[in-house]
């Protein structure tokens, strides 16, 4: 048995931003679990206090290379309610349409590039071409997918543009949405092939459990990523988004100089498994089939299967893209005009990001510059929840060899999906 | 011969430049082809320090940052600034010309003094070290990354283009956003991006800098010829483009 153990793994790797683990055991006792957040600080709620609500999404959009989208939907809705404008029908079919991209496209560079080497056995998913073309061509393609669906809808697959406050700042053609429709079709058998394999190598992933708090949008009877209020697996009272800093209740720990959130326990969880536990009744028929094929129940405590949850939505969200398509094209893409006129006022926007719930919160004077914001971000929302799991899964696993150990805490990392160059924020801004 | 390797580095910055590289799709292993990978934490456990092409992304914003990239300069032969925070600085800057204390206390309140938290003014990577060549833009676009290492492995030298933005709208045949009572900044800025904004319905933001001896007063002209002043065109300089002599001027 290892009874000493001194781990400082320095900028864990596949994971978007900067992050440590600091590990200390002696006489087989644990010392010393942290999660630590090192990354530059960015300074955003700041960046955007004197801004034209026309350029807060140009900014914001730049908190996150990989949640682009989410944070754009997350700001013009937010603007949308503060400047009092109700988006058409069409647009918020479409905004969710390339939300649905952001979601695939995340989950899938998760799954396939981050995650499937470790449950591979490889350092990085470069050997995979040459050991599992097969996988590494269905992950490419269905990464593609998500891609080009935020192209066709936002104009880019990063950094989107036509996403503003008022609706779209051009609209995708009848024929766009077909060929992508033709697409989404032919990703079905993948997602059905990636999904055996994910459900073949599930038994890599540690066995480790510990109940906690899920937190998501919910919006019966639908699995929602962009329409919703705040749920939570402990209550079965809703939150509406205007109050979501009743839910998030950031405090400051002495272990930890980033804030930590709780509601009902010491930590909650976002991300994809939280919102399948809420949520998992509303799947549509072929993701609640591969959340079957997976093993993903409703009382599933396992942080790992953050990952198996990702695939049952990668799933979910292209079977409801094809149906969302079918009623765009059977009422038609109609020309509107996008309207939006500076006014005083506050608003709050809540969407989904792939890794977990975001809101952002804007408030503007009458010129319509903006005066004060707070954004506060699913990775944040986690940083609490991880560093509980470390500490609970640590004293399992400290009978190993140490490289054993660190690849398990790494993993355990990493299956949180965290996001923490958008997430270096303490967030303790005074909104009255 | 062997191989290239190849060292991606990231600083302040969302990432998003590393992202295009994996959006490559299928080119990226064609890419893979042509160089071996042998540091990118984002995509890979293993680390070196052998590495002769470096590509470095983000800004740099703590002097402990800057010590690591005076490093990963004296290893590489070649370096390549991927993107607008390490060719401008990007959106990093904004915040350079305000108040220090304010920004901290405006996002970290009561811990806006943590010693973990103190950050400079935000730098692009070149006004640390030296830069060899840039990609553009934000995001990059991957295949001008790809042209730019074909380019030096077949010795070629990499083409910028000096003309602005407008050049290729006009190619597009779109309708000119000041015809739309808007401001754009495609008069200035350096093309290479196909106009993409401008095509998609929004206005140019300047995210691949201005071009060489951009006419910012042939610029301040359109601008009151459509009734525009000049504050309405430092809103968007000070996007990216925060040290630019017009976009200085309120802050100055």
């Amino acid at each position: 048995m290892v009874a000493t153990l001194d781990l400082h793994v320095k900028h864990v790797t596949r994971i978007e931003g900067h992050g440590h683990i600091r590990v200390r055991a002696r006489d087989g006792k644990v010392e010393k679990a942290e999660w630590q957040v090192p990354e530059a600080p960015r300074f955003f709620e700041a960046m955007v206090r004197g801004r034209r609500f026309e350029d807060i999404q140009t900014i914001v959009s730049r908190i996150c290379g990989i949640c682009s989208v989410t944070h754009t939907l997350a700001a013009v809705k937010a603007i949308e309610d503060a400047l009092g404008i109700r988006p058409t029908k069409q647009t918020d079919r479409l905004r969710v349409l390339a939300h649905y991209g952001e979601q695939l496209e995340s989950h899938i560079l998760h799954v396939g590039y981050l995650v499937a080497p470790d449950l591979l056995g490889h350092p990085s998913v470069v050997p995979l071409v040459a050991s599992h073309p097969e996988v590494v061509k269905t992950v490419i393609a269905l990464h593609r997918l998500g891609n080009r669906m935020m192209e066709v809808l936002a104009g880019r697959k990063t950094h989107p543009v036509r996403l503003q406050p008022g609706g779209f700042t051009r609209l995708p053609t009848e024929e766009d949405l077909r060929s992508l429709q033709q697409e989404l079709t032919e990703a079905v058998p993948r997602l059905t092939a990636l999904a055996e394999v994910v459900a073949s190598l599930a038994g890599a992933l540690p066995a480790f459990t510990r109940p906690t708090e899920s937190i998501a949008l919910v919006n019966p009877p639908t699995y929602p990523f962009y329409h919703g209020q705040i749920g939570s697996s402990d209550t079965d009272e809703t939150v509406d988004a205007h109050e979501f800093e009743r839910v998030v209740n950031e405090y400051v720990t002495p272990q930890s100089t980033a804030k930590w959130a709780r509601w009902h326990r010491d930590s909650y969880a976002v991300g994809a498994l939280a919102r399948f536990r809420l949520n998992h009744e509303h799947l549509m028929p072929l993701a609640a089939a591969t959340a079957r094929t997976l093993g993903l129940t409703p009382d599933c405590a396992n942080p790992f299967f953050n990952s198996v949850a990702q695939v049952v939505e990668s799933v979910q969200v292209v079977e409801r893209s094809l149906t969302l398509i079918d009623e765009l094209l059977t009422t038609g893409i109609r020309d509107e005009p996008r309207r939006a006129e500076a006014r005083a006022g506050e608003g709050v926007g809540a969407v989904e990001a792939p890794r977990g719930i975001l809101f952002h919160r804007y408030a503007f004077d009458a010129e319509g510059r903006c005066e004060r914001a707070n954004l506060c971000i699913p990775t944040n929302q986690n940083h609490g929840n991880l560093q509980h799991d470390i500490e609970a899964f640590l004293p399992e696993i400290l009978d190993q060899e140490p490289d054993r150990i660190r690849l398990q805490l790494e993993m355990l990392v990493r299956s949180y999906d965290p996001c923490v160059s958008c997430s270096t924020h303490l967030l303790d801004v005074e909104f009255v | 011969m062997s191989k290239p390797r190849i060292g991606i580095f990231d600083f302040a910055c969302c990432e998003g430049c590393q992202l295009q590289i994996v959006n490559l799709e299928e080119d990226l292993l064609g890419l893979l082809g042509l160089v071996e990978p042998v540091v990118w934490r984002e995509a890979m456990a293993e680390t070196s320090d052998a590495f002769d092409i470096a590509i470095v992304e983000g800004s740099v914003v703590r002097e402990e940052d800057a010590a690591r990239l005076r490093e990963i300069r004296e290893q590489a032969r070649v370096l390549i600034a991927l993107g607008a925070c390490a060719t401008l600085g990007g959106v990093n800057k904004i915040r350079n010309p305000m108040d220090h204390g304010e920004v901290t206390r405006a996002v970290y309140g009561t811990h806006a003094d943590d010693p973990h938290l103190a950050a400079g003014p935000a730098r692009s990577v070149a006004e640390v070290v030296k830069v060899d060549y840039r990609v553009e833009g934000c995001p990059i676009d991957g295949s001008e990354l790809v042209r730019l290492v074909q380019d030096l492995l077949t010795g070629r030298t990499p083409r910028v283009p000096h003309h602005p933005v407008c050049v290729e709208c006009k190619l597009r045949e779109n309708v000119c956003r000041y015809e739309l009572g808007e401001v754009c900044l495609g008069p200035l800025t350096r093309a290479g991006c196909g106009a993409r904004c401008p095509s998609n319905g929004f206005w140019c933001f300047g995210c691949r800098g201005l071009v060489d001896d951009a006419n910012i007063e042939a610029a301040r002209t359109v601008m009151a010829q459509y009734g525009k002043s000049e504050a309405d065109l430092e809103d968007l300089l000070r996007l990216f483009n925060q040290e630019s002599e017009v976009g200085h001027g309120r802050h100055a």
